[in-house]
């Protein structure tokens, strides 16, 4: 396959040697300081009152950021061959259809399932 | 596999090349990267693992937000800020261990290991000291919850002796206007009633019949309890939630530690070298997706507004 040629030579400056991309020390502490520097901020965008649902996209989109820095530099994802991303893929894939779905379907349910004898539920 | 590397493999992988490249491969490559396409199966297999945990998560916090806006006043949001530097530093490292390896960097390769194991247990170490705290002030997982102390550390009258004084407005059960019935009744009749209402810390007003509305909105909003509030009903349900994702991430840090000290052993003993790092490529894979888990945990469970 073509692919073993690709990663022995390199190209675009990357280190390429031997089985797979090197990480640079400078691409290695650049992401591990943006994921603090971006811990400290996710912990100080708690303390600003933004409306309950719009702190908690804050939240999630830092982690987010977060999460997809880790996925692209700490674990190679971006030097490394795309179907290893659909794999990883397909797992997020299944969360969201599994999340998705269940959260369609929650106004199907008793919210509340603790029997009370004088206060039954309607037939 | 008519590469040049691929040629030079099959020319000398099996004489001058590692050990532990094994004759059923075509070389040192071929077994490097069916073991990454075995981690990353591994992987997203570990996502859907997870995925059932977050799903309770999103559901139970859809119906009942105000037990969540309550609930994660007790947890120490400088001691999940400190897990989480503790994981990113032994995320850099596990990376760096990998990088270590390919350029055959030996004594960078164990100290790498090394401090990401020491991270690990630092990890798990603060993590027993949240896990002892919620043990000792009585915040565990469903009908386990019974806190002597309100997030704030102010007392909090334990449910069973609320019944035997007569209705001790300061304790902010607000059992007075139930008819002579045992807290315990008052309390199921008030939840059930009105799905949300919490039928405590409503001191003054007739027990049960509590029109929860406003209440619950101002929950949902996170600013309608104080610190100092009895919980809502069904608190615990929070922290059935709480125990049962950082318990199994606690488990899969556990397993990590326990990997990366086989590791550091087979670093000791020169297994790796830029032709066989496999092991140590997957274990950080493996240890990033901890991590990866965890960024969401932290705000999720201790960063609720």
């Amino acid at each position: 396959v073509a692919h073993h040629g690709h990663e022995k030579h390199g190209h675009g400056g990357h280190e390429e040697h031997g089985l797979a991309h090197i990480a640079s020390v400078k691409t290695l502490l650049g992401t591990w300081g943006i994921l603090m520097v971006l811990t400290v901020v996710t912990v100080l965008a708690t303390k600003v009152d933004l409306g309950s649902s719009m702190n908690l996209v804050v939240a999630m989109v830092i982690a987010t950021i977060k999460a997809t820095l880790v996925a692209l530099y700490f674990m190679h994802l971006r030097y490394d061959r795309l179907f290893h991303t659909v794999v990883f893929a397909s797992g997020l894939l299944g969360l969201m259809l599994f999340a998705g779905v269940v959260m369609l379907d929650r106004g199907e349910y008793e919210p509340e399932i603790i029997w009370d004898a004088e206060n039954p539920p309607e037939p | 596999m008519s590469t040049q590397l691929a040629d030079s493999e099959d020319q000398h992988g099996h004489h001058h090349g590692s050990p532990f490249i094994q004759h059923h491969y075509d070389n040192a490559q071929h077994q490097f990267d069916s073991g990454k396409l075995g981690i990353w199966a591994f992987l997203a297999q570990e996502i859907l693992f997870f995925s059932a945990l977050f799903v309770a998560y999103m559901l139970y916090r859809a119906y009942h937000p105000e037990i969540f806006a309550y609930a994660h006043k007790y947890l120490d949001t400088t001691m999940g800020a400190i897990n989480t530097g503790v994981l990113i530093v032994s995320s850099l490292t596990a990376a760096w261990a990998v990088r270590c390896a390919q350029k055959n960097q030996q004594t960078g390769l164990k100290l790498c290991l090394l401090v990401t194991i020491l991270c690990s247990f630092g990890f798990l170490g603060i993590k027993y000291i949240e896990y002892s705290h919620k043990f000792h002030v009585g915040t565990l997982w469903g009908a386990k919850f019974q806190p002597h102390e309100a997030p704030d550390g102010s007392p909090l009258a334990p449910e069973g002796k609320e019944t035997a004084k007569p209705g001790p407005p300061a304790a902010g059960h607000g059992t007075t206007g139930a008819p002579g019935g045992a807290a315990a009744a008052a309390h199921t009749a008030g939840q059930t009633a009105s799905g949300n209402t919490p039928p405590l810390g409503t001191a003054g007003s007739p027990g049960g019949a509590v029109p929860g509305s406003d209440r619950v909105k101002t929950d949902a909003a996170g600013h309608g309890h104080a610190a100092s509030g009895p919980p809502p009903p069904n608190t615990g349900m929070f922290f059935t939630i709480y125990f049962a994702m950082t318990g199994l991430h606690g488990i899969h840090v556990l397993v990590g530690a326990i990997i990366f000290i086989w590791l550091l052993i087979r670093a000791m003993k020169g297994h790796f070298t830029p032709e066989y790092y496999g092991p140590i490529d997957y274990a950080a894979l493996y240890w990033h997706l901890v991590d990866l888990i965890w960024i969401y945990l932290f705000p999720l469970l201790y960063l609720i507004h």
